[in-house]
């Protein structure tokens, strides 16, 4: 099967800054693709790589096996949910929806028909006539996201799209997303700069760090398995160890990440700390520990005894948890 | 010793800021009465005085003004050579703005998309630099430009082009002996003197279209051409109107540049101009002046129509 997008070493420079830097990735058809990364790390470009509104300095980009290096943007059938949404303010709904076969061509009563469909796919029945102006934020983002299906792409790209969405609204529209990727069977390649996003929702992720490619992998392979410190800083809430705390600890002398759901507080031990802070989650409670200078991350769920603030406690750990991790 | 929850007023300016505070509309209406006297009173106010002179005539025999109303001044508007004039006016107004739009969409995209930096004060400068120097000078100097013993024919001996501009003048109603007394002499400086007045907002109106918009379009399959069509065209429109309302109304109004350069033709500036002053028949002048205003008010009427400002 040929992948939906391969970048081969690509590389994209801005003068001296090296956006992309040498990314190599393949991404499989009908999967949900994260590019997680901090501001700056080259996700966005590489996202703009696909779209064709840049163009790589080096490297081949393919897209359903064809190389796209002198294809323009409008003649990739790929298109784009925008971090803006950039719905033209002049046109209403139905226009901004049916934008794509306009400019194709298509008959204003066969393509009104398709946007319509495409509006009550989103759940906008009946807001045709409005003008973007007149929408909330999250409804502007349904029609961004039927005005890019529209013309039915092999590849949608989706630039931060939920980043101007209040909380409770962003978790509504990621489940929306993900059933709707369900639905249609389509390749979603998905921007984003919050862990938590592109963990829950996508089937694979690139981690991105300066225009590299950081790890790549499953969300249980890249939270569980952290290919270097930055990924782990950066993914989540892992426990990162330094080499001398991982050989008190039992292990071999190297950095090494712990999740804190995988370590438990005991009355006796080999390996003690001293609570510093307690975070009450609800499901649980959050202790940190410092140990040997470093603090260590601890999850009490709920029901279980929770140490007072300066107690001296045993730390305990699955040994399998321990995961050891590369330099930088 | 802990700071104080509320700090002492320390003079006029703090009173005065808490004065405003609590009554902010006493601090609007002393930002905006002067403004507002001047408009109403000296502006709205000779314009009424205007209006009121077109509808009075003037006395045949005496030359006296008859302070009547009558609409008989408007229907000397109809005669043939004042028809002509007004006519004459609005072609070169419509012309000069179309050729202003044509030249400045291009200078105006550049700036405002490309334009970063120095080239950005490069623009500026460019552009504004032309209003530092005077009017007439500006005028005057393309008259030395296009005469017969001017630089331009002198180019064109030079590099054999002299064809150009006798083919020029040769064109029905651009006849004259040179491009300083041919009508289209009048037109080329127009357009020269009006242009940064279509530029400026032209600019202002593209610099507000945002990028991302022009990816949206190509991004959904358009071409560059349906791109301006659909989308840039009518989100600037608003900029171009207000850009062709300078143009459009400056060259109206205009009686200097057509008495300078060209055939002597009379536009509606000049005629006004000479009506007051040597013939003393204010009433038609007020006449005159009506008509831009008039042609203006349908001008508008006819692009908000046309859904010019649907993207204000």
């Amino acid at each position: 099967m040929t992948a939906a997008v391969e970048f081969h070493d690509v590389s994209r420079h801005f003068g001296k800054v090296r956006a992309v830097d040498g990314v190599s990735l393949s991404i499989a058809e009908g999967s949900f693709f994260a590019m997680l990364g901090p501001s700056g790390s080259g996700k966005t470009t590489c996202l703009r790589l696909i779209s064709g509104f840049e163009q790589p300095s080096a490297g081949s980009i393919r897209i359903f096996g064809d190389d796209v290096s002198n294809t323009p943007p409008h003649l990739r059938n790929v298109n784009t949910v925008f971090q803006d949404y950039a719905l033209f303010p002049h046109l209403n709904v139905r226009d901004n929806v049916a934008y794509g076969l306009m400019v194709k061509g298509i008959p204003r009563a066969k393509r009104y028909a398709k946007a319509d469909e495409m509006l009550a796919l989103v759940k906008l029945d009946g807001y045709g006539d409005r003008k973007p102006a007149q929408l909330s934020g999250g409804q502007r983002q349904r029609v961004a996201l039927a005005r890019a299906l529209v013309n039915e792409p092999r590849v949608l790209l989706l630039d931060e799209p939920l980043g101007a969405l209040d909380l409770k609204l962003r978790e509504a529209m990621q489940d929306e997303l993900k059933a709707l990727q369900h639905k249609l069977g389509l390749t979603f390649v998905f921007v984003t700069h919050d862990q938590h996003e592109a963990l829950s929702m996508a089937d694979h992720l690139a981690v991105f760090n300066e225009g590299r490619i950081a790890q790549i992998g499953t969300p249980q392979d890249i939270y569980d398995r952290p290919a270097t410190r930055f990924v782990a800083d950066f993914v989540g809430s892992s426990n990162i160890l330094p080499p001398a705390l991982t050989r008190a600890l039992g292990g071999p002398e190297a950095w090494a990440s712990l999740r804190p759901e995988a370590t438990r507080l005991a009355a006796t031990g080999p390996f003690y700390g001293q609570v510093k802070t307690l975070r009450y989650l609800g499901s649980g409670t959050r202790v940190v520990l410092e140990a040997n200078g470093t603090e260590i991350a601890a999850l009490v769920p709920a029901g279980q005894p929770v140490p007072a603030e300066g107690d001296m406690t045993a730390i305990e750990f699955d040994p399998t948890a321990l995961h050891l991790m590369g330099g930088a | 010793m802990t700071a104080p929850a509320t700090l002492p007023a320390r003079g006029l300016a703090d009173r005065l800021t808490s004065l405003f505070w609590r009554r902010p509309t006493l601090f609007l209406s002393l930002l905006v009465t002067p403004p507002l006297l001047w408009l109403g009173v000296v502006y709205l106010g000779s314009l009424a005085a205007l209006l009121l002179q077109s509808f009075f005539s003037i006395d045949e025999f005496s030359g006296v003004v008859k302070e009547e109303f009558t609409l008989k001044t408007y229907a000397e508007l109809f005669r043939a050579q004042n028809l002509d004039v007004i006519i004459r006016t609005v072609v070169m107004a419509a012309a000069v703005t179309l050729a202003c739009a044509f030249l400045a969409f291009p200078i105006a995209y550049f700036a405002a998309r490309y334009a970063k930096g120095p080239w950005k004060a490069a623009f500026y400068l460019g552009v504004m630099l032309p209003l530092w120097s005077s009017y007439l000078v500006k005028v005057y100097a393309w008259k030395l430009i296009l005469a017969k013993e001017g630089v331009l024919t002198w180019a064109a001996e030079g590099t054999g082009t002299t064809f150009l501009i006798d083919g020029l003048l040769a064109v029905p109603g651009f006849e004259g002996s040179s491009l300083s007394t041919s009508p289209f002499g009048t037109f080329l400086v127009f357009v020269y003197i009006w242009l940064p007045y279509m530029i400026l907002p032209m600019q202002a109106a593209l610099e507000r279209v945002p990028t991302s918009m022009l990816e949206a379009s190509a991004d959904l399959g358009a071409t560059r051409g349906q791109t301006f069509w659909t989308v840039i065209l009518p989100l600037a429109l608003p900029g171009v109107i207000a850009g062709s309302i300078f143009t459009f109304s400056l060259t109206l109004g205009d009686y200097i540049i057509p008495q300078i350069i060209g055939d002597s033709s009379r536009f509606i500036g000049l005629t006004v101009y000479q009506l007051q002053g040597t013939a003393g028949n204010t009433p038609l002048a007020a006449a005159f002046a009506v008509v831009p205003i008039l042609i203006m008010l349908v001008y508008l009427t006819l692009a908000k129509r046309a859904g010019a400002f649907d993207a204000l």
